[in-house]
Formats: structure tokens, C-alpha cells, sequence
């Protein structure tokens, strides 16, 4: 943004402090490695200058707060007006225990509640069902039917809070059974927030969730964001996730690729559905991961939202400026988490907390210290809100707005990871969109040869990992694990047998049938799901009626 | 006669759909000269062991992260055992909390590798104690 | 010892069919004496090859047709034969992951193999780990090729049927394709039907097919094109409809005796051929004669004609008459 003289001057006073100071100083010391990078691999220059954003056009790439491209946030006094919502994921055993979890943490100045389903909930299996052997109430809570809801939510006000909701392929079901409860509190729809993730690609691509082949599954997905575009107009009807693509391996840049490249796959099924880009869009969020290196992940995010907004504005056409505005929850990076020496994570997931501080995140989650060991306790939960809390408070980075902006190394940084991106995005559509780059492997391959590489760093040493690689120690073995009642599944079963028996059977078959019928008839399958759980059908018997008619996805593995 | 080829199970038991440390082991025994099966998500004891008696496999590697590893690494021991294949090495690793392991180890799990690992340690730990 | 194993193979034991294929592939001596007390029981699986490159989809629709054949009342193996890397020689075996649904089932017998270095699509060894299963007892052994070279012709030494699967967006398969692989094929599938391109394809193969009976007078009817999407169980029935047309009519034919009539010739002689090179080789190689003799080859000392000639002299008497 310098003027052409004063590059000259730069590029001037660049080479005689190369010729002079610095060469020099490599002479008679050298640097610490021959080769910089990020922890993604991008290379780091030694410093950088005027000249590397000479190219840089502010109106156009930066904008004000809640201006277009919207690369310095979404809203025009973000973390001055209010701080991100702070909503921790959480839940496990039943639905009583992490009902006690959840007001336990709204009590500790938590603001948002985040659902945390088990994983037969989450494959859509009930507690009784053989898969689910040994996974009840495990890594979330055991929800079989609108009982389990009731008891989840007991003394929590739907309208005064907002809840996210993992749950991705029977995400109709589980929110399902949230506005029946909430119709049940005479709180009325249009009064509920909150967010289920109903992202199923990313299932297929890393994170292993999905139940149905992806054309079905991606029916269901813009059921619910239809649904809520006319019912539930405060929810957010998906979270594209890049969290789990992270956590499974990749790069910064390919986090952001693979996401807004399954983004645009949803905006696409929702424009053939005949939806209006400007209505829906807005009710689009997304969810990225965090990890330590602090200013590319800044870099990341702020890239994340000029990507978006030119997709939207010029992909699809976009006129709502809501419609263009990338807006986002993050977890700090769960892999970055180390077993040993497990306190360093406090410092980790500070660094990670503070990186998305200067993104500008709409909410986060900050994960506990002792979560490579098991699911945390309620210490290191509170330690983990406090983190945040902190950089909220005390760090200084939310009294002014996108505070590295001009940064000649993050701008650079952020054009970068767009420019990535981009070429990213290109090569999906060259493969015919990002559907047919999932069923290639493609993506899932791009994403493992991220995660072999780091590995590989990590054992050559050629990449610090403090107390993996270096600075290793002897320690005793962690003393305070949470562990969960292995007899969650047996009560959960016992419930499942009395709700059989005590429910209306004329009624369950009847919504069931219903719903069967919708579904094949292609109509929005959101009302009968509501009839259905209402009629206490369980999540598994749901899942089992789309079962029969859609099949089951089952993976091509590429490893 | 050709040199005797470690064969490897990589399974992931459970509904657990973790499985980046999987497929990067998978890639890594390969690397290493072994031939390596991969059987994917959501596994049962009986899949995993079936597998490994039609694969005539020489190790079972699990992957657990979900928390459900003292349910599924035992029953994964004991049906080996029912159908006479005592002899393979039953290797797991994952989210596995220190207390659990010698349990795990009574139970016949021959070793768990925690997060952290170095990959040849593991390989050469396989390689060194499979039997025969 | 080898031939209780063998028996228990006959008794149906899926242990000791799995470890007789091991020895197989490792080329223990104990395989043979097991194959020669199977060897009995062996022709009676009818033997379906599926090759086709990858990403056509071929696990999805071995998996489907070991769903129909095994609703049918058959018992089905199944090879999947992937690549050895040829620096490492470790091999990711991944075919299992699209069969998950026939885990528990008796009927199915899946076995994972590496080419160990072997190429052609196949291992050395596949032929006789089929024969393996085919004498266990299973109606229908299914050969899932490598399907990453173009040459993969090597699944006629073993299948009765071929099934060559493509798809559209796969290269341009059809331009690709040597003669050779086109025409092993007793059934085109054209899988992914209902992605883009495959109307296309379907035409390129009809033509192609065409073409070949015109430039050459097949003895039997122009191979079938079945359209399928495995993934969604789409023209499965069509494709078992071949399948099983293309059965009768090779037995019906009696094709079926003459290519397997052809195959033992063709086996018979390799063994007899890999026997002798076994022995010769151990043989030249004591006292380090094999050395010297290429020692003076390279010194043009002598030719290797010649040695050739000396040594089939010394070691082979054919007897007169």
C-alpha cells in the first residue's frame, strides 16, 4: 500500500540491510533451520515488507467491519459491541447428568449450550442396538427419544438460550424433537436459536458420521435448512465444518478449501431446490478449528471470509449482504493436545483461544487440558471457559477491531491461504464439483498426504512438538480421569423397553407410516419427523424407516 | 520360498470414526513391507476377528478413541482365542488412560500405544514379537 | 500335518483354507502337497473375473453380486487382488471396507492379496489360491484385478467370465485401452450410469464392439453392455442376467471344457517349466558354476547360445523314439 516511490526506497534499504546487517549476521551465526514453515507447511519468510503488500488494495481486500469482502469481520463493532459467544461442547452419560453440565456451566458465565450426542445417536442407532454395545453416553449424551430431550433440557429456558447441536445426518430428528420440546415450553418457534451442524459431507470426507449415500443424505440436510428458512427463522440450519477436516490432518489452507467447496455443494442443492440465495445463505454458518501457530490462523480466518463472500457474491449471485458474511464457531485444535505433560495444553489452547480472538469468531469453544486422555472433568472444563474468558477480558485483542490487519506478514499470509484455496476450489470444479471429488477420494486423499507429511516432520524431529519431540520427561501417570458409568447402556436399554411399552402404538405406527410416505413422495420430511417423535418414535427407528428406503453409505477407503 | 510377509488388520471397533491415526498406520506398515488390511469404520469384534482368520493375519491393530477400548479389545482377544488363533499379536492404541492399559495387557492386548507415539517404534515393536 | 489341513479345507474349515493360501502365496512347499489332495475337488466354482481400472467400481460391485449369488443360495469367494509397491513391498489392502455387510455370513470367504512384484493384475499365486477355494467348496469365486495397468490380461488364465467394468470419467478408457483388454471381456459394465458421460461411454463401447466383429469373426455372440450403479443397486439384476447367460452358454457351448482344457494345458506345462528352472537353478548355482559361466559370457569366452544348448544337453535326456 506504499506509494512507488517509497517501494523503491524499501526494496533499496532491503538490499544494503541483505548485503550489510544481515548477511552477516548468517555468516557468523546462521539461522536456527534452512528452511522455515508454518505448521502447514507454508513457507515463512525471514521478514516482510511494504513490497509484499504492495499489491494489496484496501477498499477492495479489506474493507470496514461488516463491509464487503468482510475480510475484517462480519459486524461493524464486533468484539466491542459484545464478545463472542462462549459455548463449550459438552455432554456425556445420560441426559440428567449433562442437564446438571450444562447449568453448572451457565451458572460459570457460559453463554450458549453445545450438545454433545453419543455416537449411536449420532450413526442414528438407538441404545439398544448392537453397534451401540459399549458406546452409550461415551463421547456425548444417550438421546433415544423426546424423553431423553425433555430430561436434557429440564430448567433451561429454550428462548433464553441458544444451542448448537452436533448432529449431522439424523439432524432432523434431534432438531426435531427440540421444537416439539420447545412447543411444549409454549416457547414459539420463531423464538428458538441455535445451530445444528447437518453437515454430511464432511461426515464422508473425515469424521466417519454419515448413515445414508450422499444424494439422500444431502436431501435431508436441505429439508431442514428449508424448513427453518419458513419456521424457525433464528436457526442456523448447518455448520459446514472444517474442524474435523483439520483434525484429521490437513493444512490450513485446504481446512478453508474443503469447506467452502462442501459450502458451496449445500448453496448449489439449495438453489436447485428452488430457494432464494439471499433468504437461505445468511442461516449458513460454518465452524473452524484453531491450532497454535496464532497468526496464520488469524490469517486463516480473515482469508475464510473473503473467499466466501466473493462465492456468494459472484458464484451465486448474492445481493443480501447477510447472505455473503462468513460467520463461525471455533473449537481449539483437539489433535494439537498432547498425553503428555498434559498442563502445556492450558498454554496451547490459550495461544489457539487468542488466534481466534483476532480471526473474529462468532462463538468458541476452548478445549480442556486433559482431553488426550479422556473426556474432561469438570476442573479442566472450568480452567478451559476461564481461558477464554481471559483473552476476552484481559488479552487487550477485542478492544479494536481485526487488530493485525496491516501486518505486512499476515496480509501476505491471507492472500496466500486465499490464493490456495482458490487453485483448490478450481481443481474440485475441474473434477465436477465437490461431490464427485469426494466419491474420486480425492479430497480424502489430499487430506491424508497433509496429515502423513506432518507426521513425518514431527519424527524427524525437523518440526517441534514440546514433550513429543522435545523437551521430553518422565511423568507419573495423570491421576483424575472422568470416567463414564459403563452402565448408562443397561439403564438407557431399560428406558427404551418401558417407552416401547408405554407408548401409544397406534399413534407411533401411524406417524412412522407418514413419514415413510413423505419421504419417498419427496416432500420436506420436517413435519412428519416432528408427528414422529412426538409420537415417541425413537431416533433409531427413524433412521431404520430412511434406512429402508435410501440405503446405507458405505465408504470407499483411500488410504 | 518367497520371504514370509507380515499381514496386519488395522480395524477400528466401535462406532468411532477417527480413524487419521488408523490410515496413517496403515500407510506406515506398508512402508515397512507389510501387507496391510484395512477394514474400515464401524467394526465388531466378530467382523475384526473374522477377518484376521480369512486373512490368516499375522497382527490385529485397534483403534479406539471413543473411550470404548476395555469393551472392545478383550472381546477381541478372547473370540481369537475361541477360534484357535492365540498365536496372533493383538496391538491396540488411541485414547487410552495409563490405568486401563495393565488391564488391557492382562487381558492378553499384547501392547497399546498411546497419542504421541513414534510410528517406528510401533513397527518395530510388531515386527519384533510376532510369532513364528 | 498338509494334509489334515487339506482335509479340514474339504470339511469346509475357513481357518485352514485361510492358512493353506498363505502357504500358497509364500510358495511353501506344504501348498503343493495340499492343492495335490484338493486337487480332486477342484472345477467345479464357476470363476468370474472383474477387472476394469480403478475408481470404476468394482468392490461395489462385487459386493452387490456377492448380495445376489449369496440370495440365490450360492457360496461365494472372493479375491481382491491389490499392488505391492514395488520399493517397500508392503501393500495397503483396502477391499474389504465395501464388503463390511457379508462379515458373519459363512457363505463368504474374503481374502486380500498383494501382487507381490507379480504384474498383469493378478499375484503369481491368485491362480492357485482360486483353485484353493473353488475346492473348499464355493459356487462362485469372484477375481477383483488390480485394475491399475492396461495390460491385465492375465485374469483369462484364470476366470470363465470376464466382466470388464468402466465409467465414465475415468480416463478415456475406451482411447487407453489396449486390444487386448477390450476384447478379454465377456460382458461390458458401464458403471456410474448416471453420472455424466456415460451415454457417451455406452456408445463408445457399442461401436467398439462393433468394430472388433467386424475385423474379426468371433465364434460366439457379440459381448453384452450392461448399465449399472452399483452404489445405488441399480442394474444389478441385468448384470446377473449376463452373468449367468454367459455360463449356460459357455457350458451349453462347451467352450467352458475347451478354455479350461487350454488353461490346464497352459499350466501344466508352466509348472512343468517353473519345476525344471527350480532345479536347474539350484543346480547351476552349486560350485558357483553359474557365475564362471557368466563370467566367460561377458568375456566372450563363450556365447550364450551355446551354453544354452550344453546345458538342456546335460541335464534333459529326451528319450528317443
Amino acid at each position: 500500500m506504499a506509494d512507488k516511490t517509497e517501494l523503491e526506497e524499501i526494496k533499496k534499504g532491503r538490499e544494503t540491510w541483505e548485503k550489510g546487517p544481515l548477511n552477516k549476521a548468517l555468516s557468523r551465526f546462521g539461522e536456527r533451520k534452512k528452511k522455515f514453515t508454518s505448521i502447514s507447511g507454508t513457507p515463512v519468510n525471514r521478514i516482510y515488507t511494504p513490497e509484499d503488500t504492495a499489491t494489496l488494495r484496501y477498499q477492495t481486500d479489506l474493507g470496514f467491519p461488516g463491509n464487503y469482502p468482510y475480510t475484517r469481520g462480519v459486524q461493524p463493532t464486533m468484539y466491542r459491541g459484545r464478545f463472542w459467544t462462549m459455548r463449550q461442547y459438552a455432554g456425556f452419560g445420560s441426559a440428567a447428568e449433562t442437564n446438571a453440565r450444562y447449568r453448572y456451566l451457565l451458572e460459570k458465565g457460559q453463554t450458549g449450550l453445545s450438545v454433545a450426542f453419543d455416537l449411536p445417536t449420532q450413526a442414528g442407532y438407538d441404545s439398544d442396538h448392537a453397534l451401540s454395545m459399549g458406546e452409550v453416553g461415551k463421547v456425548g449424551v444417550a438421546i433415544d427419544s423426546i424423553d431423553d430431550m425433555r430430561v436434557l433440557f429440564d430448567r433451561i429456558p429454550l428462548d433464553k438460550v441458544t444451542t448448537s447441536m452436533t448432529i449431522n445426518a439424523p439432524a432432523t430428528i434431534l432438531l426435531g424433537m427440540y421444537l416439539a420440546l420447545a412447543e411444549a415450553q409454549n416457547v414459539s418457534w420463531d423464538k428458538v436459536g441455535g445451530t445444528v451442524q447437518n453437515d454430511v459431507l464432511k461426515e464422508i470426507i473425515c469424521r466417519g458420521q454419515y448413515i445414508y449415500p450422499p444424494g439422500p443424505t444431502m436431501r435431508l440436510t436441505v429439508d431442514l435448512i428449508e424448513f427453518c428458512q419458513k419456521h424457525v427463522p433464528r436457526w442456523n440450519t448447518i455448520s459446514i465444518s472444517g474442524y474435523h477436516i483439520r483434525e484429521s490432518g490437513s493444512t490450513a489452507a485446504q481446512e478453508i478449501a474443503f469447506t467452502i467447496a462442501d459450502g458451496i455443494a449445500y448453496a448449489k442443492a439449495c438453489v436447485d431446490r428452488g430457494m432464494d440465495v439471499d433468504q437461505f445463505a445468511g442461516r449458513l454458518s460454518f465452524f473452524f478449528n484453531a491450532f497454535t501457530n496464532v497468526l496464520e490462523e488469524a490469517a486463516k480466518f480473515r482469508a475464510a471470509r473473503r473467499v466466501w463472500a466473493k462465492v456468494m457474491k459472484e458464484r451465486f449471485g448474492a445481493k443480501n449482504p447477510r447472505a455473503m458474511m462468513l460467520r463461525y464457531h471455533v473449537q481449539t485444535g483437539g489433535v494439537t493436545l498432547t498425553a503428555q505433560q498434559p498442563l502445556n495444553n492450558i498454554v496451547r489452547v490459550g495461544l489457539q483461544a487468542y488466534a481466534a480472538s483476532l480471526g473474529g469468531c462468532q462463538s468458541l469453544h476452548t478445549n480442556s487440558y486433559d482431553e488426550a486422555l479422556c473426556l474432561p472433568t469438570e476442573e479442566a472444563v472450568t480452567v478451559a471457559l476461564r481461558t477464554q474468558q481471559i483473552v476476552a477480558e484481559e488479552s487487550g485483542s477485542t478492544d479494536t477491531i481485526d487488530p493485525l490487519a496491516g501486518s505486512y506478514y499476515v496480509e501476505s499470509m491471507t492472500d496466500q491461504i486465499e490464493a490456495d484455496v482458490n487453485e483448490y476450489i478450481e481443481k474440485i470444479d475441474a473434477r465436477g464439483g465437490t461431490l464427485q471429488a469426494i466419491e474420486e477420494g480425492y479430497i480424502q486423499k489430499e487430506i491424508q498426504n497433509s496429515a502423513y507429511r506432518f507426521q513425518k516432520e514431527i519424527e524427524s524431529g525437523e518440526r517441534a512438538y514440546v514433550g513429543i519431540n522435545k523437551y521430553q520427561m518422565e511423568e507419573p501417570p495423570p491421576e483424575n480421569l472422568l470416567r463414564i458409568d459403563m452402565s448408562v447402556g443397561e439403564k438407557e436399554t431399560e428406558k427404551l423397553k418401558a417407552l416401547r411399552a408405554e407408548r401409544n402404538p397406534d399413534a407411533w405406527q401411524a406417524a412412522l407410516g407418514h413419514l415413510r410416505e413423505v419421504t419417498k413422495s419427496g416432500d420436506n420430511v420436517m413435519p412428519a419427523v416432528i408427528e414422529a417423535v412426538k409420537a415417541r418414535a425413537t431416533v433409531g427407528e427413524i433412521c431404520d424407516v430412511w434406512r429402508e428406503i435410501f440405503g446405507e453409505y458405505r465408504p470407499k477407503e483411500f488410504v | 520360498m518367497a520371504k514370509k510377509k507380515l499381514k496386519i488388520i488395522v480395524a477400528k471397533p466401535g462406532l468411532d470414526g477417527h480413524d487419521r491415526g488408523a490410515k496413517l498406520l496403515c500407510r506406515i506398515f506398508a512402508e515397512a513391507g507389510m501387507e496391510v488390511v484395512y477394514t474400515g469404520l464401524r467394526q465388531t469384534p466378530e467382523m475384526i476377528v473374522e477377518a484376521a482368520l480369512q486373512e490368516d493375519a499375522d497382527v490385529v491393530g485397534l483403534s479406539s478413541l471413543s473411550g470404548v477400548h476395555n469393551y472392545f479389545f478383550p472381546r477381541v482377544v478372547s473370540l481369537l482365542k475361541e477360534k484357535d488363533m492365540a498365536d496372533v499379536l493383538v496391538v491396540g492404541g488411541g485414547i487410552i488412560p495409563d490405568e486401563d492399559v495393565s488391564s488391557l495387557k492382562a487381558a492378553g492386548v499384547a501392547e497399546i500405544f498411546g497419542p504421541g507415539t513414534r510410528t517406528d517404534e510401533i513397527v518395530q515393536y510388531i515386527e519384533g514379537n510376532v510369532a513364528g | 500335518m498338509p494334509s489334515e489341513l487339506a482335509r479340514q479345507v474339504l470339511d469346509g474349515s475357513p481357518r485352514a483354507l485361510a492358512r493353506v493360501i498363505t502357504w500358497v502365496e509364500n510358495d511353501d512347499p506344504r501348498a503343493v502337497e495340499c492343492l495335490e489332495i484338493l486337487y480332486p475337488h477342484m472345477g467345479r466354482a464357476h470363476i468370474l473375473g472383474l477387472t476394469g481400472s480403478p475408481g470404476a467400481g468394482k468392490s461395489s460391485l462385487t459386493d452387490q453380486l456377492t448380495h445376489h449369488f449369496r440370495n440365490a443360495g450360492k457360496t461365494v469367494g472372493i479375491v481382491a487382488v491389490d499392488p505391492s509397491s514395488p520399493f517397500t513391498g508392503g501393500a495397503l489392502l483396502g477391499d474389504r471396507i465395501r464388503m463390511s455387510r457379508h462379515a458373519g455370513d459363512p457363505g463368504v470367504f474374503i481374502r486380500s492379496m498383494a501382487t507381490r512384484g507379480f504384474l498383469g493384475g493378478l499375484a503369481q499365486t491368485t491362480d492357485n489360491v482360486v483353485k484353493a477355494m473353488d475346492a473348499a467348496g464355493k459356487d462362485v469365486v469372484i477375481v477383483e484385478t488390480v485394475g491399475v495397468g492396461q495390460d491385465e490380461i492375465d485374469i483369462m488364465r484364470i476366470a470363465d467370465t470376464i466382466c470388464l467394468i468402466l465409467a465414465p470419467g475415468y480416463g478415456d478408457i475406451i482411447q487407453s485401452m489396449k486390444a487386448g483388454v477390450m476384447e478379454i471381456a465377456d460382458i461390458y459394465v458401464i458403471n456410474k450410469s448416471d453420472h455424466a458421460g456415460a451415454d457417451q461411454l455406452y456408445t463408445e463401447v457399442n461401436s467398439r464392439i462393433l468394430q472388433d466383429s467386424q475385423i474379426r469373426k468371433r465364434d460366439r455372440e457379440p459381448p453384452p453392455v450392461v448399465k449399472t450403479v452399483a452404489t445405488e443397486k441399480r442394474g444389478i439384476d441385468d448384470l446377473m442376467a449376463a452373468i449367468e447367460s454367459c455360463r449356460c452358454q459357455l457350458k451349453e457351448s462347451g467352450a467352458l471344457l475347451e478354455k479350461r482344457r487350454e488353461r490346464i494345458r497352459q499350466q501344466t506345462f508352466q509348472m512343468i517349466q517353473f519345476a525344471l528352472f527350480q532345479l536347474l537353478e539350484k543346480e547351476l548355482a552349486q560350485n558357483g558354476r553359474l557365475d564362471r559361466l557368466v563370467d566367460a559370457i561377458i568375456e566372450k569366452k563363450e556365447n550364450p547360445y551355446q551354453a544354452m544348448r550344453e546345458i538342456v544337453d546335460e541335464f534333459i535326456k529326451v528319450p528317443a523314439g
